[in-house]
């Protein structure tokens, strides 16, 4: 390992093949699936990665336990079957999964608070590994704390598995916000910033400098109809995860894409919508067409009215 | 952006991927840039750079609207440049899976032949480009496993082409757009304005 001593540094080989992945996936849909029949919909659909989980966050809502990384055999059967990026996710500080997501081989992990946590005081030192991850966040503090070890890319975490769009889009708006308002600081404030944001004085100054985050920032979290998707590209994300807004009808049931053509077609039209309106976000006309050719919606829950125990995004420090 | 006549307006292919690292580049090296998303925009373009990102996510965008026909023709009169998805959807043939490409550049293009992310690699390494070694980027790369007699091969990694050029036709394997030296899209911007410049003496020859 040559690069060891410059390894957190920016300019370092291994930070800069993993934020040049997560450059390769803007304006596109990252989009969950449970199976590889889902898996082939996303590809063939135009998602630019998929990510393998057992269970979608709707899912993991409603039926509770605890949610654990996926199985290598469903994550291995998944990188087989599509030729695009695979990503999956490792649970809050679970180094020993995201050690063995890399071993298998996945392009991205993302380390999430849609599992439960396995630590609560430590996020994974993503510096270790060569694989690149994201990681979310819900204000800048939190983002920079996630870049500081290592992560290659950011998602605003929303609220997932609701479909209800309103905790993405604060999110969004929050880290958004808070980087336009630290360009105007002069070098001195910057370092009251960086205790205030709870972030690396050097991260805060290169967002000072830059207005943008050094790496990639994605949505994710309640996005359930093209529609969510182009009000998340316009408020500044470069690409848009989707989960469980694609393959679930009620009451957090999947749709069977194996068996039923019909509801296979409802959720290739749902995915190919997304995919067009996550390009064309600036095209209302586009946005129009693609809204109208879409069948069903995921029912979702209100955001609002979950407690505060129910909350994921509360997870991560 | 649209008042400055004096720089060739270049097309950046902005269905996914990198484009805005293309864009930012382009103008760097020269050259006006402009996101095109949709056929009608190709319309008076100098030239195209079909950027890094999935090629199977951008294939689904040129099924409509007679894109990839339109896109087809563009390309076979006016200078275009590939990288990474880009040189897939430019080649002749694709393996790896087997899928739909333009067929302006005589090439077989194999995907994700080089491995996984883990796989990905930064090259420094001596080119035809003058100027000493060049930086090369390499992100779930494609190989180029073979070429027709008209492609120069302007640079090679472990015996295979990641820079070939045919005619007003140029395509990279790895991410020029990624690296601080813009010398690569230098010489595209060359090409364009070469091609620009031939178009206009042989319209004062025809008149």
């Amino acid at each position: 390992m040559p690069e060891q001593n410059e390894n957190k540094s920016f300019a370092s080989t291994s930070l800069r093949l993993k934020v040049g992945l997560a450059e390769m996936l803007k304006g596109g849909v990252i989009m969950d699936v449970m199976n590889v029949e889902q898996a082939r919909i996303a590809e063939q659909s135009g998602a630019a990665a998929v990510m393998a989980l057992e269970r979608v966050p709707a899912m993991i809502r409603a039926e509770g336990g605890v949610a654990r990384m996926a199985k290598p055999s469903l994550i291995k059967q998944i990188i087989q079957a599509v030729s695009i990026p695979v990503m999956a996710k490792a649970r809050i500080g679970h180094f020993a999964e995201a050690q063995i997501l890399q071993e298998l081989g996945v392009d991205f992990i993302d380390e999430s608070e849609v599992l439960t946590p396995a630590d609560e005081a430590h996020h994974i030192d993503k510096h270790a590994f060569t694989t690149p991850f994201v990681c979310g966040a819900r204000n800048l503090g939190e983002a920079l704390r996630r870049i500081a070890e290592g992560a290659a890319m950011i998602r605003t975490k929303g609220e997932a598995g609701t479909g209800d769009v309103v905790h993405a889009v604060q999110h969004m708006r929050q880290i958004t916000s808070e980087m336009r308002a630290l360009t105007v600081l002069t070098e001195q404030e910057l370092y009251a910033a960086a205790k205030n944001h709870q972030a690396p004085y050097e991260l805060i100054r290169m967002v000072a400098q830059t207005g943008k985050l050094p790496v990639p920032n994605f949505s994710a979290g309640g996005i359930a109809t093209p529609a969510d998707a182009a009000l998340m590209m316009q408020l500044g994300a470069e690409a848009i995860f989707v989960g469980s807004g694609i393959f679930m009808k009620e009451r957090a049931t999947p749709l069977d894409v194996e068996n039923d053509p019909k509801e296979r077609e409802e959720a290739v039209s749902r995915a190919k919508a997304i995919v067009i309106a996550t390009t064309h976000y600036n095209d209302p006309k586009v946005l129009a067409e693609v809204s109208e050719q879409v069948t069903g919606t995921m029912k979702g829950l209100a955001a609002a009215g979950l407690e505060e125990s129910q909350l994921l995004q509360t997870r991560g420090w | 952006m649209t008042e400055n006549r004096s720089l060739p307006r270049i097309g950046v292919l902005a269905i996914q991927g990198d484009y805005a690292a293309h864009a930012a580049a382009l103008a760097d090296a020269g050259a006006d840039p402009l996101e095109v998303r949709q056929p009608d925009q190709l319309k008076g373009l100098a030239g195209l750079i079909l950027p890094g990102g999935e090629s199977t996510t951008i294939l689904k965008f040129l099924d409509k609207l007679n894109f990839f026909e339109i896109l087809q023709e563009f390309c076979s009169v006016n200078p275009v440049f590939g990288t990474c998805a880009g040189a897939i959807l430019l080649a002749r043939e694709v393996r790896n899976p087997a899928q739909r490409s333009l067929g302006v550049l005589d090439a077989v293009v194999e995907r994700n032949a080089y491995g996984r992310q883990v796989d990905s690699s930064i090259l420094t390494a001596e080119t035809a480009l003058p100027g000493g070694p060049l930086e090369m980027v390499f992100i779930r790369a494609p190989r180029i496993v073979n070429t027709g007699s008209t492609v120069k091969v302007l640079a090679v990694r472990d015996g295979s082409p990641v820079l070939v050029r045919q005619g007003s036709v140029l395509a990279a394997t790895f991410h020029p757009e990624l690296s601080p030296d813009r010398r690569v899209h230098q010489l595209f911007v060359q090409i364009v304005n070469a091609a620009h410049s031939q178009k206009a003496h042989e319209l004062e020859v025809r008149f």
